[in-house]
C-alpha cells in the first residue's frame, strides 16, 4: 500500500527516540549519529527493528542530521545509502504484521537563515534538496521533516521535498513552552503556510512532553485540514547521578498521547527519551481506536512568520501606502534604492493598526523581479504583518512568493485566461490566498450579473488547479461614480452576491469610487461603510485617513462586532487628539523665522526628532531648503559633533541628534521631490558590512551621520560579498567605500574586498572600522583610512570629497 | 547530553542601567538618554527568552592544552585558568532571537534605540550567565571559576565548532553558529567555568584579567 493511501484511513504509528538510545550505546556528545549507519549498522538496524516490532508503521532512516553542511558530498551519499540499508533490513527482519514504511528524516541544518542568521534561503533549499534526492534514490516511502524551530527553514525543507520528489511529506515543528516556534510562529501560522504548500500532515515533536504540548496540538487540530502529528518527548530531561532521565513514564506517556488521539491526532510517535517500550505501550492503548475523520476547515487564512490572519466577520484593513502610484517621494525612494523610506512606510502603517500590508514596487525604470522579493525580505526582517504581494508581472510574483516567510495574499488574478494560467500554478506551489478581480478578456462587466459570472468562472478554473474557494478573495472592482452614477450600486450588488451566493470573501480598493470628485474622503468613507454592510471582508485603504478609520470603527460598533464598543472608544481617542492637534501649526506658523531657526537648532541639539521635523516643515514655507541645511542643520550638527569629540556627550546623545537631523532632512526631501528639484548629495559613498559578518550597528551609525552631512550613501547592508561591493562602487563611480567588520574571522573578507577594489578600481578610497580593527591592523590589510568612530568617518569623507 | 535551564520570571536581577549604558559607550547619561534607555527596556523586556544549556565534563590540563575527554582546546590561558580543576561546566546562553528582530527593526528606524537595545541585550546575557553560575554553585554545592569564552586570550574562536555540537545548542536553545563563527541570536555567550575546591573568593572585576587595557568598555 502506498503511504498516502494508508494515511487516509488509519492512525499512523511513527517510531520513538534514537539519539538518546545511541548515547546509551556509546555515541559521544557531539558525534554525528549518522556515521553509525556505516560504522555500527547492526546497532542502528537492531533499534529500528525493535520499533517495527513495537508496532511502528513508519521508522525513520537515521538521516536527521545528514546534510551537506555536516558531510562532504561523498560521505553524505555513503551515510544516506547505509541509513536506508539499515532501516530496510530492519523492516524485512521484523515479523509483526502491520503496514511498514521507511521515511527519509530531515532535521534542521543547525544554521539560522537570513535575516536573523547568515544562511541564504536558496542555499538552505539546495542543502535539503541534495538530501531529498539521495533519500529518493535509496528508497524512501515518505519524507519526515521534523524538529524545525524556524518557519523559514521549514519552508525551505518542504520546498526542497516538493521540488525533488513526489513522496508524501509530513512536517513537524518543535514548539517552545510559550506555544511558539523559536522564531515566533504560532501553530495556526504554520498550518496556513504548510497546508498552502501541500504538506500531507502537520504537527509537533520534541522540546516538551505530551502534557505541555497539548495547547499546541489543540490549536493544530482546530486549524488543520490535514492529519495532525504528535511526537513528544518523554517529558523533560533531568540529570540523576550524572545520567539523563526523562520524567514521563511509559504508562502516562501512552495515556496522555492516546487522550489526544481521541481529540483527533492521527499520526503519533515519540521523540527524545522515548524507547520501543513507549511505542509499544502507545500502540497497545490506541490500536483499537477508530481514527477521527480529518475535516476541511474551509478557512480563508494568510500568515506572516509569527501569526495567522483569518478572514471572517471582522473586516480587515490592508494598508495601501507601499505603492509608488501618484507618490513622487515614494518613486524617488524606489529609484534611489532608499529602502529605509519604504520600510518606514510599512512601520507607520502598522502603527496605525492595519492587519495586512500591500507591497507594490512597480515602476517602469525598476527591475521588479529583483526589487519585489528584496522588499518583501526587508519588510519581513523588521515587521511581522502578513503581506499582500502586488504586481502585474508573474516573473516578479514568483520570486517574491518563493521568498515570502508565510502564506501571502497574492494581488492579483483576473478572469483573463492568461492571468489564471500564470498565477494559479504559483498559488498552488507556494500557497496563498489570491485576490481575484471580476474582469476578463472582454473587460469589466457593467452589471453585477456579469461580475458574478466571472467570479464563477474563476472559481471553476481555480478548482481545476486544486485551489479551493477559501483561497480566493474576490474584488468586484470599485469604479468612480463621477463617470457612472450607478457604478457604486453595481459593485455593492456584486459584492453581496459573491459573499452570499458563492460564500466567498471579498476585498475592494475603496478609494477608486471617488476619482474625479472633490472632498474624496467623504465619498470614500461612506462607500466603505456601505460596502462593509454588504459583506466586505477586507479593504485596501489609506490607514492615515481619519474618515476611513472613523467609518471602520463606527461600523464595527454598530454591527455588533465590537463588544462594549471597546475598539471604537480606544480609536476615538485618536480622533480627538488629531482634531486638537490640528490648530497647533497655525499658531506656530506666526512665529518669526529667526525664532523658528533657533528652535530647529535646539531640537537637533536636544535630539527631538518630531519637533525637528515639524519646525522644518514650517521653515520650508518661508526658507530655501538648501539654506535650511547649510545655515541650520549643519551648524547644529557640528556643535553636537564637536561636543562628542570632546567627550562632552556620548554616543546615544550624538545619535539622537542625528535622528532629529534626519527627520528634518526627511521633510526637506519630501518638499524637494514635490517641487521636482534635485537633492543629489556629495559622493556617492558605498557602505557595507563585509561578507560573513552580520553585525551592522556601527555601519548604520556611520550611514546616518554621513547622510546628515549631506553625503549620498548607498548602503549595501550586511554580509556583502566583495564582488557586489566592487561592482557597485564601479557602477556608481563612488570615490569612497566604507567597510565594517566586527570579528577577527571576518577581517579577511574585508582585506579581500580592499584587494579587489584596488585591483579593479584603483582610484577608489577605502575607510574601515569595527571592534577588532586598529590603525595598524587597518594599514596592514591595505585600507586607506581607519576611522575609530562615525564622526571620524565624516571628517575623512569631508577632507576627501570637500566641504 | 546537555541540559536546559531557564530562569523563572523575576529570577534575573533587574536591568543594571549603568552597565547597559557602559555597553552603549555612555558614561554620563543625561535625562533624555536615561529615559530613552528605559523606554527601550520596556520594549525589550517582554521579548527576551533567556535560556541556558550546559554540560559538565571532566577536564585535565597541561601547560598549553585543556583536555575535556571528548575534545581538546589548545590554549595556554585557558589551561592556566582551569589549572587544578577536575571538572568543567560548558555552557551556552542566549536571550533569544526576538531581541535581534527588535534591534534590526530599530536600526532601520532609530539607530539610537538600536544602540541601547543591543546594549540591553549584552547586559542581559551577562546577567543570565551570572545567574546561571550562581544557581549552579548552589545546586551542585560547588564553586566555579570565572567564565572563559572562545575568543578570550589565545583560545581560538574556532573552538566554537567543537563546543556547539557537544552542547547541541541549536536544538536545545535555538543558538546557532554562523559560517564566520558568529552566533545567532547575537546576544549569546558560550563559556567554560571550572569547578574548583578553592573557597569562594570575592569575584574580581570581569575586566581584571583582560590584557586589552585600552578597551573603551573597560570597567
Amino acid at each position: 500500500m502506498l503511504f498516502r493511501e494508508f494515511l487516509k484511513d488509519n492512525i499512523v504509528f511513527l517510531d520513538g527516540g534514537m539519539g538518546t538510545l545511541l548515547q546509551a550505546r556509546g555515541l559521544r556528545p557531539g558525534e554525528h549519529p549518522e556515521r553509525w549507519n556505516v560504522s555500527h549498522p547492526d546497532v542502528i538496524c537492531d533499534l529500528q527493528r525493535q520499533y517495527y516490532d513495537a508496532g511502528s508503521n513508519v521508522v525513520s532512516a537515521n538521516t536527521f542530521g545528514a546534510n551537506s553542511l555536516q558531510f562532504s558530498h561523498e560521505e553524505l551519499e555513503q551515510v544516506i545509502c547505509a541509513a536506508f540499508e539499515c532501516v530496510k533490513a530492519a523492516r524485512s527482519s521484523s515479523t509483526t504484521p502491520q503496514e511498514k514504511f521507511v521515511a527519509l528524516d530531515l532535521g534542521p541544518t543547525g544554521r539560522l537563515l537570513k535575516p536573523l542568521g547568515d544562511l541564504d534561503f536558496e542555499e538552505a533549499v539546495s542543502i535539503f534538496a541534495e538530501t531529498v534526492r539521495l533519500g529518493v534514490r535509496y528508497g524512501a516511502d515518505l519524507i519526515l521533516i521534523e524538529t524545525m524551530n524556524d518557519s523559514y527553514e521549514t519552508k525551505a525543507a518542504l520546498l526542497a521535498a516538493k521540488e525533488n520528489s513526489d513522496l508524501p511529506v509530513l512536517v513537524s515543528n518543535a514548539y517552545g513552552a510559550d506555544g511558539k516556534l523559536m522564531t515566533g510562529a504560532s501553530p495556526a501560522a504554520m498550518v496556513a503556510m504548510l497546508e498552502g504548500m501541500g504538506a500531507d500532515a502537520i504537527g509537533t515533536n520534541c522540546s516538551l512532553g505530551p502534557k505541555q504540548l497539548r495547547p499546541v496540538v489543540e490549536e493544530l487540530l482546530a486549524c488543520a485540514s490535514v492529519p495532525v502529528i504528535l511526537k513528544p518527548n518523554a517529558g523533560l530531561p533531568q540529570s540523576v547521578d550524572g545520567k539523563t532521565v526523562f520524567d514521563v513514564t511509559v504508562d502516562s506517556f501512552a495515556a496522555e498521547v492516546s487522550d489526544l488521539v481521541h481529540r483527533g491526532v492521527r499520526v503519533i510517535g515519540g521523540c527524545c527519551g522515548t524507547t520501543p517500550e513507549y511505542i509499544r505501550a502507545l500502540h497497545d492503548s490506541v490500536k483499537d481506536l477508530p481514527p477521527c475523520p480529518v475535516t476541511s476547515k474551509k478557512q480563508t487564512v494568510i500568515s506572516s512568520f509569527t501569526h495567522a490572519v483569518t478572514f471572517g466577520p471582522t473586516p480587515l484593513l490592508i494598508g495601501e501606502r507601499i505603492n509608488p502610484t501618484g507618490k513622487k517621494r515614494f518613486k524617488q525612494a524606489l529609484v534611489e534604492g532608499d529602502m529605509d523610506y519604504i520600510l518606514s512606510e510599512g512601520v507607520s502603517q502598522q502603527e496605525q493598526g492595519v492587519h495586512i500590508l500591500d507591497v507594490n514596487v512597480g515602476l517602469p525604470e525598476i527591475d521588479e523581479k529583483t526589487l519585489l522579493p528584496e522588499t518583501v525580505c526587508q519588510l519581513q526582517a523588521i515587521l511581522d504583518l502578513p503581506l499582500q504581494i502586488d504586481t502585474s508581472d508573474p516573473l516578479a510574483m514568483e520570486p517574491a512568493l518563493r521568498r515570502y516567510n508565510g502564506k501571502a495574499l497574492v494581488n492579483s488574478v483576473s478572469g483573463k485566461q492568461a492571468s489564471m494560467e500564470a498565477i494559479f500554478p504559483l498559488v498552488k506551489k507556494y500557497g496563498g490566498v489570491v485576490v481575484a478581480l471580476t474582469l476578463d478578456d472582454d473587460g469589466i462587466p457593467a452589471d453585477a450579473d456579469g461580475r458574478v459570472a466571472i467570479a464563477r468562472k474563476i472559481l471553476d478554473t481555480a478548482a481545476s488547479y486544486g485551489i479551493g474557494p477559501e483561497n480566493l478573495l474576490f474584488d468586484p472592482l470599485a469604479m468612480t461614480i463621477s463617470a457612472d452614477p450607478q457604478s457604486a450600486q453595481v459593485t455593492l450588488e456584486a459584492l453581496r452576491r459573491i459573499r452570499v451566493e458563492l460564500g466567498c470573501h471579498t476585498s475592494l480598493g475603496v478609494s477608486n469610487i471617488s476619482f474625479g470628485l472633490p472632498s474624496r474622503e467623504a465619498v470614500n468613507s461612506t462607500f466603505f461603510t456601505m460596502a462593509l454592510h454588504n459583506g466586505l471582508s477586507a479593504a485596501i485603504m489609506n490607514p492615515f485617513s481619519q474618515d476611513m478609520r472613523k467609518a471602520y470603527f463606527a461600523y464595527q460598533a454598530l454591527a455588533g462586532l465590537d463588544p462594549n464598543c471597546q475598539a471604537y472608544i480606544q480609536a476615538a481617542t485618536g480622533f480627538v487628539s488629531a482634531a486638537a492637534a490640528a490648530p497647533a501649526p497655525t499658531a506656530t506658523a506666526a512665529a518669526a523665522p529667526e525664532q523658528l531657526s533657533s528652535r530647529l537648532q535646539h531640537a537637533i541639539a536636544k535630539g527631538l526628532a518630531d519637533r525637528a521635523g515639524q519646525v522644518t516643515a514650517e521653515l520650508l514655507q518661508t526658507m530655501d531648503p538648501l539654506q535650511i541645511v547649510n545655515q541650520e542643520i549643519i551648524p547644529a550638527l557640528d556643535v553636537v559633533g564637536m561636543q562628542y569629540e570632546r567627550k562632552e556627550l556620548y554616543l546615544p546623545q550624538l545619535l539622537m541628534s542625528a535622528e532629529a537631523a534626519k527627520s528634518a532632512f526627511g521633510r526637506i526631501k519630501t518638499h524637494m521631490a514635490s517641487t521636482g528639484s534635485s537633492s543629489a548629495g556629495r559622493g556617492p559613498i558605498v557602505l557595507a558590512t563585509v561578507h560573513g559578518d552580520i553585525h551592522d550597528i556601527g555601519k548604520n551609525i556611520v550611514k546616518l551621520l554621513l547622510e546628515n552631512y549631506g553625503f549620498a550613501v548607498t548602503d549595501l547592508g550586511r554580509d556583502v560579498p566583495p564582488e557586489t561591493i566592487v561592482e557597485t562602487a564601479i557602477r556608481l563611480q563612488a570615490p569612497l567605500v566604507g567597510l565594517s567588520a566586527l570579528m577577527t574571522t571576518t577581517v579577511p573578507a574585508m582585506e579581500e574586498t580592499i584587494r579587489q577594489l584596488k585591483q579593479q578600481y584603483p582610484t577608489c578610497r577605502t575607510v574601515v572600522g569595527g571592534a577588532v580593527l586598529t590603525r595598524d591592523y587597518a594599514a596592514r590589510i591595505g585600507a586607506d583610512h581607519y576611522a575609530k568612530d562615525a564622526m571620524e568617518t565624516v571628517r575623512y569623507a569631508e577632507t576627501l570629497l570637500g566641504n | 547530553m546537555s541540559q536546559v535551564i531557564c530562569p523563572a520570571p523575576g529570577e534575573l536581577p533587574p536591568l543594571c542601567e549603568r552597565e547597559a549604558l557602559r555597553y552603549a559607550a555612555c558614561r554620563q547619561p543625561d535625562e533624555q538618554t536615561l529615559s530613552l534607555l528605559r523606554d527601550c527596556w520596556q520594549e525589550a523586556e517582554p521579548v527576551l527568552r533567556p535560556q541556558v544549556c550546559w554540560l559538565q565534563l571532566p577536564v585535565t590540563t597541561t601547560e598549553d592544552l585543556c583536555d575535556l575527554g571528548i575534545f581538546q582546546l589548545p590554549s595556554r590561558k585557558l589551561a592556566a585558568h582551569l589549572a587544578g580543576c577536575q571538572q568543567v561546566v560548558l555552557l551556552g546562553a542566549t536571550v533569544g532571537v526576538e531581541l535581534d528582530r527588535l534591534i534590526a527593526r530599530n536600526s532601520r528606524l532609530s539607530p539610537a534605540r538600536a544602540l541601547l537595545l543591543q546594549a540591553i541585550g549584552t547586559e542581559r546575557v551577562e546577567a543570565l550567565c551570572d545567574w546561571f553560575c550562581a544557581h549552579y554553585e548552589t545546586e551542585h554545592n560547588c564553586s566555579l571559576t570565572a567564565r572563559f569564552s572562545p575568543g578570550y586570550g589565545d583560545l581560538p574562536l574556532e573552538s566554537q565548532q567543537k563546543i556547539f555540537p557537544v552542547l547541541d545548542c541549536s536544538r536545545k536553545i535555538g543558538l546557532t553558529l554562523n559560517g564566520s563563527l558568529l552566533m545567532s541570536p547575537s546576544k549569546s555567550v558560550t563559556a567554560l567555568a571550572g569547578l574548583t575546591d578553592q573557597p569562594p573568593i570575592i569575584k574580581r572585576s570581569k575586566c581584571a584579567d583582560c590584557s586589552l587595557i585600552t578597551c573603551s568598555f573597560r570597567r
